[in-house]
């Protein structure tokens, strides 16, 4: 009998020859990280239980990104917890603003996280790493206290779920539109509790950044974990990334799987999520007229060189319309620099972009571009919960960066075609 | 006897509590911008003991432990949900929030009723429609975490026994274990003991 991919790496770590969906297990955790929203109140639980170290300082990793540079005075103090924190415990990757960058994005791409670690993050979004093949999921502030203070953790053992998509992407297709569009068919809990696996020829062909944006917004059908069996693509992402050995799982063919579902790509437009929720997905030929009064590029979802490149692209030598501001987040101090080399900050900002160091940001309303009542904005990030980005009266709507940048030309939701016709993806 | 917040599907972490209120830990502060998003009547007209109902998902979106903290700190009862996004209720679970899956309850309770738990017998009961729902039982392993206060009461119990005994077999199995140095149980966080039997 097979064993899907979340089965397999559960059960070698914990030390068992099988283990099946509904058992609870304990396992080694090889990273645990936190932010300076989620670290803090985990700081305070781990010293208060009383624990003194960390279970392995190279182990940990504390990124400020939410809140930083410090929006205020207390974001300031939180952010100084974490601070205090990582320095007398010597954790290794403490990435304060100026040298990381968004959590998500760095990890990988610093080779922190790597292929086949069981990895526990104090943030939703900790799913990512799954691109690499890693068995990573986002868990809460005492979690991570446990874990900080134990390198270990409990799972209970998901169902899988099988997601298998073939034909070739049209133009503008990227990882954002498969993900929304497997969204918008399964629903905001479809994959509740579940471990999704994609996979697929097109997956084959898909390169890392747009997995990693599918495996980002796993945790908006609910699930624990989104797996991508290691590949070609993984190796050579991880050559001269990882800092530690890869362990390669791959389900078994003959795994088991609670659902399957088989997407045929050839037939997906660029996608569109409307208020207020991820899974109220559109193709873009189904939007309509939605005028828009700003666009964020940017976050962990879609704040990858790529991603740049892309939106670079379709703003070279246009303007953002004068009823928009857009505004250009790097992920990552890396993304930013690289994108500074290539001439893509001068290209933003020529278009009239408002650009900026890396942090979240407006992507969880926090700072740097918060929605007043009324407002709508149009936003490669992964969330567009009532309130998510400021105002609750406020809508936001999910695309990828290549309908954002062409929107952002327009004023109104827009096809990357109609602002760039001639061009060859 | 509690009084019913009734919600629908998808309640997020952001309508819990909005990011721009995650600067503090404190679920005092937190409680006073619970739900506010949602329903601004939700702070001001509540009273402690109160429970809340929702439909499926409830606690979807962001791992903020500050969305537990918040319906804690507002001296909420219990939260009763057709089904929770899984970091929300693990969250619930380490803090000692008592969290009830029961579609049943969740389409027959709506604002306003009067509900009970009977934990012993398994069902939640709506005084107000003389009705009564079946609620699943949490696996035994968490009901072990719930039972002792919350995750950090079990860290504080380990703690303490690898101080008593300097080489568990558990801690010796995984050589990165590093040697904690505990302080003694009595140093409980008394936000965490007071979760204490899940109530
Ligand atoms: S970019 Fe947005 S989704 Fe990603 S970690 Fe930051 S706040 Fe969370």
């Amino acid at each position: 009998m097979g064993f899907t991919m979340a089965e397999k790496m559960l059960a070698d770590r914990a030390g068992r020859r099988a283990v099946f969906p509904g058992e609870l297990v304990e396992v080694p955790v090889d990273l645990v990280m936190g932010n300076d929203i989620t670290a803090p109140v985990a700081i305070r639980q781990f010293e208060a239980a009383g624990a003194k170290r960390v279970f392995d300082p190279e182990r940990v990793a504390l990124v400020a990104s939410h809140f930083v540079p410090a929006k205020d005075i207390s974001s300031a103090e939180q952010t100084s917890i974490m601070r205090r924190f990582a320095r007398e415990q010597g954790i290794v990757h403490y990435y304060p603003e100026g040298t990381g960058g968004i959590e998500h994005t760095l990890l990988p791409e610093r080779g922190i996280v790597v292929t086949g670690d069981i990895c526990v993050g104090a943030d939703s979004h900790t799913c990512t790493y799954g691109a690499l093949g890693a068995f990573a999921t986002g868990v809460g502030s005492t979690d991570l206290a446990y874990a900080m203070a134990t390198g270990r953790t409990w799972f209970k053992v998901p169902e899988s779920m099988r997601f298998t998509y073939y034909g070739r992407r049209n133009r503008w297709v990227t990882g954002k539109d498969l993900i929304l569009y497997t969204i918008r068919l399964i629903g905001d809990d479809g994959a509740l509790y579940r471990a999704m696996e994609f996979t697929g020829e097109a997956i084959a062909a898909l390169p890392m950044d747009d997995r990693l944006t599918m495996a980002n917004m796993t945790i908006e059908a609910g699930g624990k974990v989104g797996l991508f069996a290691p590949d070609e693509v993984t190796l050579e992402y991880e050559r001269g990334r990882a800092r530690r050995p890869l362990r390669i799982y791959r389900a078994d063919p003959d795994a088991r799987y609670v659902e399957e579902y088989e997407i045929d790509v050839s037939r997906l437009e660029p996608q569109v999520a409307f208020p207020w929720l991820p899974s109220k997905t559109r193709g873009i030929s189904e939007v309509g007229h939605v005028e828009l009064d700003q666009v964020f590029i940017g976050s962990c979802t879609n704040g990858r060189l790529s991603d740049l490149r892309i939106a670079a692209r379709i703003l070279r030598g246009r303007r953002v319309h004068p009823n928009v501001r857009l505004i250009v987040i790097p992920a990552t101090q890396d993304v930013y620099l690289q994108a500074l080399r290539e001439g893509l900050i001068e290209i933003f900002t020529e278009a009239g972009a408002a650009v900026s160091a890396s942090t979240c940001g407006p992507c969880l309303g926090g700072h740097m571009g918060v929605l007043g009542r009324g407002e709508r904005c149009l936003s490669t990030s992964n969330r567009n919960y009532v309130g998510r980005m400021g105002h609750p009266e406020a809508e936001v709507y999910l695309a990828s960066p290549a309908v954002a940048a062409a929107s952002a030309v327009t004023g109104r939701i827009t096809h990357p075609d109609e602002v760039l016709r001639t061009e060859v993806a | 006897m509690a009084r019913a917040w009734k919600y629908g599907d998808n309640v997020d972490t952001d309508v819990i509590i909005p990011a721009r209120y995650l600067l503090t830990g404190d679920p005092a502060v937190l409680a006073q911008h619970c739900l506010e998003n949602l329903d601004p009547r939700f702070v001001p007209e509540h009273r402690p003991g109160d429970v809340i109902v929702a439909g499926r998902n409830f606690g979807c979106g962001s791992s903020r432990e500050h969305a537990p903290l918040a319906i804690k700190g507002a001296g909420v009862a219990c939260v009763i949900a057709a089904s929770f996004a899984r970091i929300f209720f693990r969250n619930a679970i380490n803090i000692g929030l008592p969290v009830y899956e029961s579609p049943e309850a969740a389409a027959g309770i709506q604002t306003g009723d009067e509900v009970e738990l009977d934990e012993a017998a398994g069902r939640i009961r709506n005084l107000t429609r003389g009705e009564s729902y079946p609620f699943r039982p949490l696996p035994p392993f968490i009901q072990e975490i719930v039972r002792a206060g919350g995750l950090m009461a079990r860290l504080r119990a380990e703690l303490a026994a690898q101080e008593a005994a300097p080489a568990p077999a558990a801690a010796a199995a995984d050589p990165r274990q590093a040697a904690a140095d505990p302080r003694p149980a009595s140093a409980a966080d008394p936000r965490q003991a007071a979760g204490g039997d899940g109530r």
